[in-house]
């Protein structure tokens, strides 16, 4: 079934894992720290290969590259099968290109214990990679949590402000998040009547069945909340700027820019297609929660932070906003507006991750998060303010970068389905572009603060350094390419949701069609 | 004449090599006192290593089936029944009592005790179970539940020089003595009334499962036997800690020995499980009786376990009463195994085989990390005591966080599988109540699962110590070579077992 010679895709998933067990049987740091570089590489290399083979022509059910594996649980339907199709396969990009930049910025940093940090976050980029090229959604929870996991300990031990009351609270809420999407996901496996987790089988005996338009709703429900709290879904979303506001900066990347996209993903790979009533019975309160709760109250929120680190933070959950809107449209314009989500989540991946880069090198020239101490680094550090004022345009928006492409997609799928959401959820363009253009005014312009020139005298501020440069130009370049050239990625994701995309009457159990 | 063709006949079921492994572990026991009496007294530290070695080895045998097989039949004139599940729970029960050998003689070290006896009531509370599992009459599963319990008063108050250690056993002995009285007053009403000849199906040996079982067919509203029925439950459910018979659980865990506190967690409540399994196939025409009292049971223990765990400083309180929440999690595999028509109620039954695999390996995993912690006083053990443990000793700190870990149910360790396979088993019987309040107790329990990893690897602020006064943390024992092997093999196989379930998988779900 595969056409490659070696699974690339379990080979993507294993080297971090095993690296990280090398590095936990006690290699030496210097050593460490190559075999990290190389596993982290790796990774990324192979999603690249991969997005440059995929052809669109598809070896098994839209997914290529399929393969599958048994782990003993073929029983109850389990199997490990690894695939891509257009929707993960720019994911997969996004997790590989990540996780190097992560990675290499983990590298260079002198953290405490630096061994162990290392082994959790190629624990954590193992999961990743699993998670995107899982066919299976029983694996593809299990790598979800896999990669988890670690970000909860790193929360813990190499955390800033508030570290324990982040880590638990975050903890309990994404366990809380995690369990109701099990039992969602279980419940889909049930009802099905197929017997099994693998989506393609799942999907062929809906298509043949069906499923009755109540089964679907409460289905939904349970993912849409369960899938909710991990993307911070407004009102679930109050662990996530405490967490990336205490979590170390690799960590936050990774964690922002890649895992929680997780509940994006589910819901637009598995949830839209196989329980198309359940979102049009959901579509309005979930896009009332998204632009009342995410877009503008946690937009004026941040309008009001003064640490960079949490304001980063809040903008994450403000743009997830405009990701629930893109999902509800799905009944009143089709898959158009989905496909303005997948864009949307992978330029949203690379702009916060190199947001929250930048927020830790500001932070070990001002020893400072708070943006009211600093002032006037422009002067001293032109590169880095210069890639801050790019990240920043990035998640505003604005054309040439990736994320223009992805809202201005889902403004005009929303139009069809409610004008007033969309006028409402267009100003919120303008409530981040307040908050940005605020936070890069105080931190790199105007004069210095009285804190940051104590700070600055006893320790001189430097630009970027090499290997601070590195990760940020490989995001930078990330966004840029996909601004430029947005085709690169639309066109295997349109094929790919017009062959998953069935109309909702496709669905629909055939007892409650007749009747 | 024919009273002798029927004992001649009792004669011949009689296979002893059908219990063969139980009586090698009863030999053992034997021999390890044989041994304390030549040997001088300056080599009795290799009696604990006979003990273990001895286990192992009856255990290879078991697992390489060396024995003969006796699979589907009866023997003993039917007070034996030996299944697949059985020889399952036989190797479940040894591997336990093997464990609890190995975490003994670190125990066993700290205290001026004699060491001896211990090894020897294991054994003989290891083949007591082994039997129980595979019981098939009232009789056998009284006996040897008896032989159980009464062994455990002895281990419950072991460390007899402390006070805490003797009111466990106090405890013990009288709650013990409450759920016996139960049990017996059930089965009493049971055969008492399956022994009336007016009614239909009786007989005269309605003690057997089979007989007492076409009885209840034949008599499904009979209120003697449902009253019977519930008694014989409510015996059980103090053998596995269901609420609301879990009152003694937090006082005598934290009193008994720390090895025995993991003794009673695992092997005493799987014993409880692999009755109720066979109680339930037997009391299945009560079947709307036995799953509501079950259903409610379920509930409330699952909420129970975890509330009352959430407040609780003492570590082994704290094992305990999570422990209370692991049956019911255990007990809506239960109910969904009764209530799930038969093609798939082997499932749901291989998904209990599969959590309590996994429940053996990540509780022994945490009681030997709390074996190695405990100091001179065992039933002093503080959470606050396993602070900086990730720094000073790496390994045990590894091994608690996977045994925790897992205990939460987490992927990809093997308890979060045990979980799932419940779940799926509880959703296809229809059970969303019940995993409603599952879902609720998973997430409480998160709290002290993850309050007890934090506390072992985030650094907190500890009040330095004053002039004269000693660090209030017990000195950590270092892992020796047994221990060392023990806790790894734990550690991995609850990681193996969350990705890959290979064979046992296999085994389990297709029985």
């Amino acid at each position: 079934m595969n056409s490659l010679p070696v699974d690339l895709l379990l080979l993507s998933i294993a080297t971090p894992l095993v690296a990280a067990l090398a590095i936990s049987l006690g290699a030496p740091l210097r050593l460490a720290k190559g075999i990290a570089t190389v596993a982290f590489a790796v990774p990324a290399l192979i999603a690249l290969f991969l997005w440059s083979r995929f052809s669109g022509e598809t070896q098994h059910a839209t997914y290529a590259f399929y393969t599958v594996y048994n782990t003993g649980l073929q029983a109850i339907g389990i199997h490990l099968s690894l695939g891509l199709n257009g929707i993960s396969l720019p994911l997969f990009v996004l997790a590989g290109v990540v996780g190097l930049a992560a990675g290499l910025y983990a590298i260079q940093s002198n953290a405490e214990r630096l061994k162990t940090y290392l082994v959790l976050l190629l624990v954590m980029q193992g999961g990743l990679m699993g998670v995107f090229a899982s066919v299976d959604i029983f694996f593809f929870y299990f790598f979800h949590e896999l990669a988890l996991i670690p970000t909860f300990i790193m929360v813990g031990i190499w955390g800033g402000k508030d570290r324990n009351y982040a880590a638990m609270k975050m903890t309990i809420y994404l366990t809380a998040g995690a369990m109701l999407s099990l039992i969602g996901l279980i419940a889909l496996y049930h009802k099905s009547g197929a017997n099994s987790f693998d989506l393609i089988t799942l999907r062929e005996a809906l298509l043949a069945h069906g499923l009755k338009a109540g089964v679907q709703n409460y289905i939904f429900g349970l993912l849409m909340f369960g899938f909710g709290i991990l993307v911070s879904l407004w009102p679930f979303h109050t662990w996530a700027p405490l967490g990336y506001g205490a979590a170390p900066s690799s960590a936050a990347m990774l964690h922002a820019g890649v895992l929680k996209k997780f509940g994006l993903y589910g819901l637009v790979q598995i949830a839209l297609p196989l329980l198309p009533l359940g979102v049009i019975e959901w579509a309005r309160p979930l896009a009332i929660l998204a632009v009342v709760g995410n877009l503008l109250v946690i937009g004026f929120i941040t309008i009001a932070q003064r640490d960079l680190k949490q304001m980063v933070g809040y903008s994450s959950v403000m743009h997830m906003g405009y990701a629930f809107l893109g999902l509800t449209t799905f009944a009143a314009a089709g898959t158009f507006g989905i496909g303005g989500v997948v864009l949307m989540m992978v330029a949203h991946g690379f702009s916060v991750a190199l947001l929250f880069l930048l927020s830790t090198s500001v932070y070990h020239r001002t020893q400072t998060f708070d943006m009211t101490e600093m002032g006037g680094l422009a002067q001293k550090a032109p590169v880095m303010s210069a890639f801050f004022v790019a990240a920043t345009m990035a998640s505003i928006g604005l054309p040439g970068f990736a994320n223009f492409w992805g809202e201005l997609t889902i403004f005009f799928a929303a139009w069809k389905f409610s004008p007033l959401l969309t006028t409402l959820a267009v100003t919120g363009v303008v409530v981040s572009a307040v908050y940005g253009l605020r936070s890069v005014a105080r931190v790199f312009f105007g004069p210095q603060s009285e804190a940051f020139a104590k700070v600055a005298a006893e320790k001189p501020v430097t630009d970027l350094t090499c290997c601070e440069k590195l990760p940020a130009l490989i995001l930078l370049a990330a966004l840029l390419f996909v601004g430029f050239w947005p085709k690169s990625i639309s066109t295997p994701l349109n094929s790919a949701l017009e062959a998953i995309y069935h109309p909702p009457a496709a669905v629909l159990a055939p007892a409650e069609t007749a009747k | 004449m024919p009273q002798l063709d029927l004992l001649k006949a009792a004669a011949e079921s009689n296979h002893w090599t059908a219990i063969l492994p139980e009586l090698l572990l009863g030999c053992l026991a034997l021999f390890l006192l044989a041994l304390e009496l030549v040997l001088p007294k300056k080599q009795h530290g290799v009696i604990p290593a006979v003990a273990i070695i001895g286990q192992i080895g009856i255990l290879l045998g078991l697992l390489l089936r060396l024995y003969p097989s006796f699979n589907g039949q009866y023997t003993f004139s039917g007070l034996l029944h030996h299944t697949s599940g059985g020889e399952f729970m036989r190797a479940f029960f040894l591997l336990s009592s093997t464990f609890v050998c190995v975490l003994g003689t670190i125990a066993l070290a700290k205290q001026k005790m004699p060491r001896i006896e211990f090894f020897n009531i294991v054994l003989v509370v290891s083949a007591a179970m082994m039997l129980l599992a595979q019981s098939n009459n009232f009789i056998l599963l009284f006996v040897s539940l008896e032989t159980v319990t009464v062994g455990f008063y002895v281990l419950v108050s072991y460390f007899r020089t402390n006070p805490l250690s003797l009111e466990a056993g106090l405890k013990y002995l009288i709650t013990g003595a409450l759920s016996s009285g139960l049990l017996l007053f059930g089965i009493v009403l049971l055969y008492g009334v399956a022994g009336n000849p007016t009614l239909p199906g009786s007989s005269a040996n309605s003690m057997d499962f089979t007989a007492l079982h076409t009885f209840l067919a034949a008599n499904p509203n009979n209120f003697l036997a449902a009253l019977g029925i519930v008694l014989v439950l409510s015996g059980v459910a103090f053998k596995i800690g269901a609420v609301p018979f879990q009152i003694w659980i937090p006082d005598v865990y934290q009193g008994a020995p720390t090895p025995v506190t993991a003794f009673l967690a695992v092997a005493s409540k799987a014993a409880g499980f692999s009755i109720l399994l066979a109680l339930m196939g037997v009391f299945a025409p009560y079947k709307h009786l036995t799953v509501t009292v079950l259903s409610l049971m379920a509930m409330a223990t699952i909420l129970f376990g975890n509330l009352a765990a959430l407040t609780q400083h003492n570590v082994k309180r704290l094992i305990g009463l999570s422990g209370v929440s692991h049956a019911g999690y255990l007990l809506i595999g239960v109910v969904a195994a009764s209530v799930l028509p038969a093609n798939l109620a082997g499932q749901a039954v291989g998904a209990i085989y599969f959590y309590l695999f996994a429940y053996l390996l990540a509780s022994f995993a945490v009681f030997g990390v709390m074996t190695h912690l405990a100091g001179g006083d065992d039933s002093d053990q503080e959470l606050e005591h396993y602070s900086d443990l990730g720094k000073t000793h790496p390994f045990l700190g590894a091994v608690l966080a996977i045994g925790l870990g897992s205990l939460a149910g987490i992927p990809p360790l093997a308890g979060f599988m045990g979980k799932l396979l419940i779940f799926v088993a509880a959703f296809k019987a229809g059970l969303h109540g019940l995993l409603i309040v599952a879902i609720i107790g998973v997430v409480i329990s998160i709290y002290y699962y993850f309050g007890w990893i934090k506390a072992a690897f985030f650094e907190t602020w500890r009040a330095p110590l004053l002039e004269g006064e000693t660090d209030p943390r017990p000195v950590r024992t270092s892992v020796g070579l047994a221990a060392g092997v023990m806790l790894a093999s734990l550690a991995l196989a609850t990681v193996v077992l969350g990705f890959y379930q290979g064979g046992l998988g296999v085994w389990l779900l297709n029985r």
